[in-house]
């Protein structure tokens, strides 16, 4: 745009009607290129400045005020006392009297985090790779797939919970059918995390799939038709040149499945139902999003769930320094 | 870092040699009846799911739970439906999906046009910290709501709007993703010699923005648009933390508080589950292609 304001200098409107040369110098060119001056300067702040106000408001700003609180004792009844208490909030966690809850947590959350994006993401590139195939109803395969996707976590949960009914549930009928024992799979840890999984998987496969398929899409043809003219079988093709193409867009979908697996709340905080406890009446799927939202809004402890929060949030920058660390790697491998 | 080069929707149809086509792989094979079952199956997978939702919820309370599980719809549909829309969520579902409505609605036209707007300043115009701050809208795409949830929850009481729409509107007037995902496609779709005409023609900022950009970003802001309405429609952890126990829920919260309150019959249960997803569906049903292409084509940021 700069390039443009070069003419300002003798005024913008200089074009179609040349003052006078008697023209005083105050007159309404100068005030035109003033005007004009400041639209060029100006203009892009005042396009930015939405996103930044609120992202100052409500991100920047809480995300400072959530560390504050995290040393302070706060009740969820008197939300404006606040009281220091330095590290206790942290040392609770670690070490003091929530510390069984919050490892536990941890824990869940990583089994959890495995089980839903590990099978969820390798499916959904062998889907990718499927639907990269001239199809039959290739429009309808697509949509189908992301259909779970408009289904909200509520939604989605709600109706799994009842598939996995120890009561009538579907998931049990069919384990029946092969005459498998019926699985109460709400009591059990391995077995809750299981239908949790099942429940993420469904909702975002589709997602990513169409995510690697638009990348599979941009891989030039010729590195498939060089690689079959030294022999590579169709499997080959796939695992030496799709794969390879697609590793910059895999990395980013670990990424994002990742920092989603982290903040898991909505599916562990329905899965229960009834029982009336979010995260399993033994915590065996209490996620740390689940943690923080029982210390907060439960046990009224909203330092002690700040505290929870900058603890994801630190999880959150440690992913994030592996990425980078692998990205440059990337970079520097090719 | 960023690959979103529009990809093309159907494989070439160059001449089928067949000295060639051993060589072919991706877009251009045919796919064999394997390839086909596998991918059948996924989408049943994905669309059973939602049938047997009309299914529970169009049976009562003995036999959703009957072994072996009922497979068609039963009779009693209508009636489910209306004790939801007149129970669910204190009010009943019917203030629910206004509220949801209202408030995706509201976050969907802001969240739009801001993004508009900062995505063309990032994408064509020179400032001062551009790339500072550029990179600053990339760092926030990773903060998660939970780290934020406790100073609203304080926020929103001060204000006294713990029982209002607008707690779940200001957060998110304008997303990260959002102003990423405009400034994406701007680069690529804007020309700058299309500005710099428009400037040379005397027109001011605002009406190059109006004439020229947001004419050009439309197919982005369909996309955007529809991405953005499904992400609020369906948003969980705010609304259940500033809108529990509310009078004044949207469709996410009357669902928890149906899920794990007072019903204990599952027919009604999915019955609101289907009411609160089907609005969504139609959506999806209307406009499914542009949001599948916007995936393919905008989301890609590796």
């Amino acid at each position: 745009m700069a390039s443009t304001t070069a003419p300002s200098r003798n005024g913008p409107a200089g074009r179609q009607d040349t003052p006078p040369p008697h023209a005083h110098p105050s007159g309404p060119s100068v005030r035109r290129s003033r005007l004009h001056r400041w639209d060029t300067k100006g203009t892009p702040y005042a396009l930015v400045a939405p996103f930044f106000l609120v992202f100052a408001a409500f991100g920047l700003f809480p995300l400072l005020y959530t560390g504050w609180l995290s040393f302070h004792r706060v009740s969820l009844y008197n939300v404006d006392r606040a009281e220091w208490v330095g590290l206790r909030n942290y040392t609770d966690l670690f070490t003091g009297q929530v510390s069984h809850y919050f490892w536990n947590a941890l824990l869940n959350t990583f089994t959890l985090g495995v089980l839903s994006t590990v099978p969820q993401l390798l499916m959904a590139l062998g889907l990718a790779h499927l639907l990269n195939y001239r199809l039959r109803a290739r429009g309808f395969l697509r949509t189908a797939l992301l259909a779970p996707y408009a289904t909200s976590v509520a939604a989605a949960t709600l109706v799994f919970a009842l598939i996995f009914s120890p009561e009538g549930g579907m998931a049990n009928w069919f384990l029946g059918l092969f005459g498998a024992g019926p699985v109460h799979w709400e009591a059990g840890r391995l077995s809750s995390q299981f239908a949790i999984s099942v429940i993420v998987t469904w909702r975002w496969t589709g997602y990513n799939a169409l995510i690697y398929l638009a990348a599979m899409q941009a891989v030039p043809r010729e590195l498939y038709e060089a690689a079959a003219l030294d022999g590579a079988s169709r499997w080959q093709q796939f695992l030496h040149v799709t794969v390879p193409a697609l590793k910059p867009t895999i990395l980013f979908t670990v990424i994002v499945s990742t920092i989603g697996a982290t903040q898991l709340f909505g599916e562990p905080y329905l899965f229960g139902g009834q029982s009336g406890h979010q995260g399993g009446t033994d915590h065996q799927y209490e996620t740390l999003g689940i943690l923080m939202y029982d210390q907060g809004f439960h046990s009224s402890m909203l330092g002690r769930a700040s505290a929870v929060a900058w603890i994801m949030f630190g999880l959150l920058l440690l992913i994030g320094l592996v990425n980078a660390l692998i990205t440059r790697r990337l970079r520097a491998s090719q | 870092m960023t690959t979103t080069a529009p990809v093309s929707d159907r494989p070439h149809r160059t001449a089928t040699r067949p000295s060639v086509r051993a060589g072919r792989a991706g877009g251009q094979h045919r796919a064999g009846p394997l390839a086909h079952i596998v991918l059948g199956l996924a989408a049943l997978a994905s669309l059973f799911p939602l049938y047997w939702t009309l299914v529970a919820a169009s049976t009562d309370s003995h036999a959703v739970v009957s072994s072996p599980p009922p497979m068609l719809p039963g009779g009693n549909l209508f009636e489910n439906l209306t004790y939801v829309w007149h129970n669910a969520g204190g009010r009943g579902m019917g203030v629910a999906l206004l509220n949801s409505t209202l408030v995706a609605g509201a976050v969907t036209v802001t969240t739009v046009t801001f993004s508009v707007l900062a995505g063309f300043a990032f994408a064509k115009l020179r400032f001062r910290g551009k790339k500072v701050m550029l990179g600053l809208v990339l760092s926030t795409l990773a903060v998660p709501a939970q780290l934020s949830v406790v100073p609203l929850f304080i926020l929103t009481k001060n204000l006294g709007l713990g029982n209002h729409l607008g707690a779940l509107i200001l957060p998110v007037l304008v997303t990260a993703f959002g102003v990423f995902f405009m400034r994406q496609f701007l680069s690529q779709a804007l020309p700058t010699e299309l500005l710099e005409a428009a400037r040379v023609d005397g027109a001011n900022s605002l009406r190059v923005i109006w004439h020229v950009v947001f004419p050009v970003a439309r197919p982005a802001m369909t996309v955007l648009g529809m991405l953005t309405f499904v992400q609020s429609w369906n948003d969980f952890l705010w609304p259940i933390i500033v809108m529990n126990g509310s009078t004044n829920p949207t469709v996410q919260v009357a669902l928890a508080g149906l899920g794990t309150g007072w019903s204990t019959d599952w027919s009604v249960i999915t019955a609101g589950a289907l009411m609160g997803t089907l609005p969504l569906l139609l959506v999806f049903a209307l406009f499914g292609r542009h949001i599948v292409g916007g995936i393919t084509q905008g989301a890609i940021k590796g």
